[in-house]
């Protein structure tokens, strides 16, 4: 921990060499998920409601969505960029190091930037709680609360998905930018809205519907199954897959080289 | 082998470039078939709810979504060779100036090489597989064949005019220290601008009419929708029209900025 | 110190041919190739020696390092370094040990470089006392006193090379991997780090592993040279040996020329 502090530091100092850049980043950034805010804005009020859901639940919806990927890439953007280590051998650096290989890969790319983003998610849920139709009691809040923490767990096991998968190929890696970039825009909405068959696979392929659509539905009183709000606890059971292959990977890099 | 003109023989190094990752190549169409699929999923749902406020006919707005993503690369903001940056910023690009072919030029080909052998690469299979789907979710033919000729010819000016502005990105390089900053802010706002993202007629009125006459309306919003017959008659030969100017404006201004940030460069020596 | 018998490792690489059409050709299939990189390898380097390694670009140096120094597993063979097998006990070993890539960089490109050395610090676990009166004795012996402040990107590749070494020896390694540190530098950068291995390898009696293409620094470091071509060791012996058997040949890089001509590689 207090290693990760360290690096926190290391990582504020640098982006800090470059301040102009910086903020132009953090702005870039905000606009980046701005842009799937005001998409969902322009659609709402001109149709009113999409599958049944009304701008203010697709607000709150959006705002989990939006604030588990932002925490995630916070504290895993050292994943998203593994591809750039191993190409550039830094991973080679990694190993030379006396320290846990996932936690120095979780140091290596802290970036401040995302920091707009996530303010800008927890506005977007603020404002999905102010506007969403749910009458809030201590239970409701808890769900919530569990529905950011497991979108932060599913996300940050994509990351270390896509990071196993470069000690694989570096190739065609942008197919996982379907699920954690892919479901940061289309996670906006309610998943069901694209229909049962995406749903089936959003439950049992990558289960993002555990920590959205299903407690969104014990949130909006959409459903008599009260434990449908406790789905999320169940997230952490994708880490293995995905912390399994990473470990795989680290292997295979260590018998064939980059 | 027979000669190549200069420009040409860039299209072919990008092209044996882009060939050399095909792994990449079939990523990146399974990925767009997906984004794609995702958002008509989304708009068929709008559109049962929905149908007589609908500002697109169903069957257009699919092509739409399915010919953007064919031709994305060709179409898209942030197709950048990032070692012209690093020539700008190092001062390394007056040694371009050996070369015997213009700078403005000689980039202008590079970025439209880039984005014509990227689009070359992925457009087949996802018109090809997106023509074959069952109606809802398929490529629907275009309206019309004056409407083709038309999407066609929109196409190659959209190219153009989105090179010409990645040019005026590339030479802003000359006055600010670093091109990132502006990249990110750019990027984004162009994306969502020109309609890449939720396409114009969905956008509140005021500001679809107003984009229109926007550089960013005479980008994917053009072509995409002239294939459908959502643009015509006298609005499609209108949207020609502005698509030419855009294309001449922002061809002079970038050509405009690389020489004035030539000249300054070698007056101060790089 | 070290013992390696029999290390063998192979890897597999792609081909591909020139050409547009060629290109096309080669989206449906590809072609690899199998490309032994260590074939029966073995030499053992003794505490306190500064051991000379060389051979052709790809003769399998890098390849050696990286098993050495535990980021590579071989495909057989044995390696103990003091004890401990690389691959196996990776943290163990790594904290015993020192690299240094002369084309590569540990510090952090933006930042000042004592912020890297306080980092590398907590990374190795070195205690506030011996961190301190290690950094002192490394700013005295290299000189490092105005670079400290300097962020890395503003060093000249001269003073940014002995802040490298100094990185590696925060933490007192047994061993030290130099893997061509003196590319690019200026004459008197060279002479300046040449001294200081020599100073540390006396008073420390750190083992010292070094590549490089530069005779000069053989000559003037390696008690002992071990020559690899092909995966395999073809010479072992002192750098005065070598020099004696070759006789006639002018330069440094005239000589080494003329024993890879020897040994055809």
């Amino acid at each position: 921990m207090r290693l990760y502090l360290k690096f926190v530091a290391m990582h504020l100092k640098r982006s800090m060499a470059y301040k102009q850049s910086f903020f132009m980043s953090t702005l870039g950034q905000f606009l980046i998920s701005f842009s799937a805010f005001l998409s969902m804005w322009f659609l709402l009020s001109r149709f009113g409601t999409v599958g049944g859901y009304t701008l203010g639940e697709c607000m709150l919806c959006a705002g989990v969505t939006l604030s588990g990927f932002s925490l995630a890439e916070c504290f895993f953007r050292g994943f998203d960029r593994f591809s750039g280590i191993v190409k550039s051998a830094g991973f080679d650096r990694v190993m030379l190091r006396p320290r846990g290989l996932m936690l120095q890969v979780l140091c290596d790319d802290i970036e401040f930037a995302r920091l707009g983003k996530l303010i800008q998610s927890i506005v977007m849920l603020a404002w999905g709680v102010a506007r969403s139709p749910v009458a809030w009691t201590p239970w409701r809040a808890l769900v919530l609360l569990l529905m950011v923490a497991g979108g932060t767990v599913i996300f940050a096991a994509l990351f270390i998905l896509y990071a196993a998968l470069c000690f694989f190929t570096l190739e065609g890696l942008e197919v996982v930018n379907i699920f954690t970039h892919g479901m940061r825009e289309y996670g906006v909405y309610p998943l069901d809205v694209y229909g049962g068959g995406i749903l089936k696979f959003c439950t049992f392929v990558i289960p993002y519907a555990l920590f959205q659509y299903y407690p969104l539905m014990a949130l909006l009183g959409r459903t008599e199954h009260w434990f449908l709000g406790l789905m999320p606890m169940l997230t952490p059971l994708f880490l293995i897959p995905c912390a399994a292959l990473w470990q795989i990977g680290v292997r295979r890099y260590k018998s064939a080289g980059s | 082998m027979g000669r190549f003109h200069p420009h040409l023989s860039f299209f072919r190094m990008q092209l044996i470039k882009g060939l050399q990752y095909r792994t990449a190549a079939w990523a990146g169409i399974f990925t767009q078939f997906f984004w794609g699929f995702m958002q008509i999923q989304l708009y068929r749902a709008l559109y049962a709810a929905h149908q007589s406020t609908f500002p697109m006919a169903l069957s257009g707005l699919v092509s739409y979504i399915w010919l953007r993503q064919a031709f994305l690369a060709l179409l898209n903001t942030w197709s950048y060779e990032y070692e012209l940056f690093d020539m700008i910023l190092s001062g390394n690009v007056a040694l371009e100036l050996c070369r015997p072919v213009g700078l403005y030029g000689m980039w202008f080909a590079r970025n439209a090489a880039l984005r014509v052998s990227r689009a070359a690469l992925r457009c087949g299979p996802i018109l090809i597989i997106s023509a074959l789907l069952p109606a809802p979710w398929g490529l629907n033919p275009p309206a019309s064949w004056g409407a083709f000729a038309a999407f066609l010819l929109s196409l190659i000016l959209t190219l153009g005019v989105t090179c010409a502005m990645t040019l005026i990105v590339y030479f802003s390089c000359f006055y600010t220290l670093s091109s990132q900053g502006l990249r990110t802010v750019l990027d984004p706002v162009t994306e969502f601008l020109n309609g890449a993202i939720v396409p114009l007629p969905f956008m509140p009125a005021w500001l679809s009419s107003v984009l229109r006459y926007t550089p960013f309306g005479a980008m994917v919003n053009a072509p995409l929708r002239i294939y459908s017959g959502d643009i015509r008659g006298m609005e499609l030969t209108e949207t020609l029209l502005l698509q030419v100017f855009w294309l001449a404006a922002l061809t002079g201004l970038g050509w405009l900025i690389q020489h004035r940030g030539l000249k300054r460069l070698c007056l101060q020596g790089g | 110190m070290i013992q390696v018998e029999h290390l063998t490792k192979s890897y597999r690489v792609s081909r591909r041919s020139g050409g547009l059409i060629k290109a096309v050709a080669a989206l449906g299939k590809r072609d690899t190739e199998r490309v032994v990189a260590l074939d029966d390898l073995s030499f053992t380097v003794s505490d306190g020696e500064i051991v000379g390694y060389i051979g052709p670009n790809g003769a399998g140096k890098s390849t050696t390092i990286k098993i050495l120094s535990g980021i590579l597993t071989p495909d057989s063979g044995e390696c103990l370094v003091d004890g401990r097998v690389p691959w196996r006990e990776r943290k163990r070993h790594v904290a015993r040990i020192g690299v240094v890539f002369g084309q590569r960089s540990q510090l952090w490109w933006d930042v000042p470089v004592i912020d890297s050395f306080d980092l590398l610090k907590d990374i190795y676990r070195v205690d506030a006392s011996r961190y301190k009166k290690n950094l002192d004795e490394l700013t005295g012996l290299l000189d490092l006193e105005t670079l400290l402040r300097t962020p890395a990107r503003q060093l000249s590749l001269g003073q940014r090379m002995r802040c490298e070494v100094a990185a590696a020896l925060l933490h007192d390694p047994d061993l030290l991997f130099l893997d061509e540190p003196t590319i690019g530098l200026d004459a008197v950068s060279k002479l300046a780090l040449r001294k200081f291995i020599l100073e540390r390898n006396r008073a420390r009696g750190t083992t010292v592993l070094l590549t490089t293409h530069d005779m000069q620094d053989i000559e003037a470091l390696a008690t002992r040279v071990l020559l690899i071509g092909r995966g395999k060791l073809l010479l072992d012996g002192s750098f005065e040996d070598v020099r004696a058997s070759l006789p006639g040949t002018g330069s440094l890089d005239e000589m080494a020329a003329a024993l890879y001509r020897r040994y055809g590689v």
